[in-house]
């Protein structure tokens, strides 16, 4: 979708949530609900940082570490994308006290969701090193430069133009998964959603204004990354990446 | 003790009995999904003019949480008189949620189609109704086999979710366990360990769908 067709969607989204907040059988849920999305979004982007460290980190690890590195990075990639998100953050909630490691369930949740978006995050990495010209590497060879000041220098900054339509996929996901973290406890939009409904029994009004609020979201997000998209293609020679 | 065989071995025949509900669950959701996608994908080739509601609520779809839609077909959907068991619920939310993926993914599969197909059916008069049975699908479905495949692993990933309207499948099953006995480490593992087995079995599958498709159709 263009990004006119989805600054319109946002625009009306809002309209609508707005139109929607003047009533009194909505307006009462607004403010407990946008305390909710405030912690979404909290999360969603401690989580985001996280994941791009993690995913960086791995695919590096895996493409040019030694081979206990590799074999770590290989580790965390599958066990990551191999098992469910809600299933490693009860893992991270539930079960690591008992090895001794007790933690509050927003680390857990931001640390949970970056790791898993992260392991996605690490092929997407690999794809895009991958993907930059053969003739780049030569050329830094050509110049004697050590393999740390190519992947700084040369290769990094094209990798990230090719990175950023599938890390902004990669956002979405974790934004959307975000709403896992009510079952453990923490107070995000979908756990005031699920609170509120117990305690009025409106479901229509509660659930039509979270997910006008969520698509507002990722809307926002899409858009984010849209922008950034076209303003890191600047200046580059077209179809590099194709 | 931080591992407790005996606990462990106890319990994996009820995990089993869960593990027939969220592999039900899977296929079911997936059935749905790759139907409803394919519906979903050749309405917007059949009337381009309307197709963008169709566009609007796929991109709704896509751009909301799945545990978000699992209560809106569970709380709300009984206000409009629609009332459904945990399961059922559960099921259609996963169907609905990625029949809008699969829908992308079939459109991709007939966006791959050379125009020059369509003219030729149309030069050998035939009707669009055939024409997309005998000569669309089979060339736009096989390709993207891979990637529908990849979406039931992500479907089959998301079922614990449904441990949240309490559907007795595989997590709320180990989450029970571990509130009656305050031994999480065991059940949850387990179902870990189930989860990331059959993704590393599905995963090789779909490597070798993709090769021997790569073999037979695309030249």
């Amino acid at each position: 979708m263009g990004i006119r067709t989805l600054v319109a969607m946002l625009l009306v989204t809002i309209l609508v949530t707005g139109l929607l907040a003047t009533r009194e059988t909505y307006s009462v849920f607004v403010p407990g609900l946008l305390e909710g999305a405030v912690l979404t979004l909290q999360i969603a982007i401690l989580g985001c940082m996280l994941a791009l460290v993690a995913a960086v980190l791995a695919a590096l690890g895996k493409m040019y570490g030694p081979t206990p590195v590799r074999w770590l990075a290989n580790t965390y990639i599958e066990i990551f994308r191999g098992t469910s998100a809600l299933v490693q953050l009860f893992w991270l909630f539930f079960v690591l006290p008992q090895f001794g490691l007790r933690l509050e369930a927003f680390p857990v949740a931001v640390i949970g969701l970056g790791l898993n978006v992260g392991a996605y995050g690490a092929e997407v990495v690999r794809g895009a090193i991958t993907a930059v010209a053969r003739g780049q590497w030569e050329a830094a060879i050509a110049l004697n430069m050590s393999r740390s000041q190519m992947l700084r220098r040369i290769i990094l900054p094209q990798a990230f133009i090719a990175m950023i339509p599938p890390w902004g996929n990669l956002f979405i996901e974790l934004l959307k998964s975000t709403a896992l973290v009510s079952l453990i406890t923490l107070n995000d939009l979908a756990f005031k959603a699920q609170q509120l409904n117990q305690t009025t029994m409106k479901t229509i009004p509660i659930f039509t204004l979270v997910l006008l609020m969520y698509l507002a979201m990722s809307l926002a997000f899409t858009i984010g990354m849209r922008l950034l998209e076209r303003r890191a293609a600047r200046g580059l020679a077209r179809g590099r990446f194709a | 003790m931080i591992w407790d065989w005996a606990y462990a071995f106890e319990i994996i025949p009820q995990l089993a009995w869960a593990a027939v509900v969220t592999i039900e669950a899977t296929f079911i959701g997936f059935l749905i999904a790759a139907t409803l996608g394919l519906v979903l994908a050749l309405l917007r080739i059949a009337f381009p003019r309307t197709a963008w509601p169709i566009s609007m609520a796929v991109e709704l779809i896509r751009s909301t949480p799945l545990l978000i839609q699992i209560f809106f077909i569970y709380f709300v959907f009984p206000s409009f008189g629609i009332v459904l068991d945990a399961l059922t619920a559960g099921i259609l939310a996963l169907g609905i949620h990625y029949a809008a993926y699969c829908s992308e993914v079939y459109r991709a599969g007939f966006d791959n189609i050379h125009r020059g197909q369509w003219e030729a059916a149309i030069a050998l008069n035939l009707g669009s109704w055939t024409t997309f049975r005998d000569v669309i699908i089979p060339q736009a479905i096989p390709p993207v086999i891979p990637a529908l495949g990849n979406y039931l692993v992500a479907l089959f990933k998301e079922t614990p979710l449904l441990s949240a309207i309490a559907v007795l499948e595989l997590m709320q099953t180990a989450k029970i366990m571990g509130s009656e006995t305050f031994r999480y480490t065991e059940p949850i593992t387990l179902v870990g360990l189930f989860f990331l087995a059959m993704s590393l079995i599905s995963a090789a599958l779909i490597r070798s769908v993709e090769k021997a498709i790569k073999r037979r159709f695309i030249r």
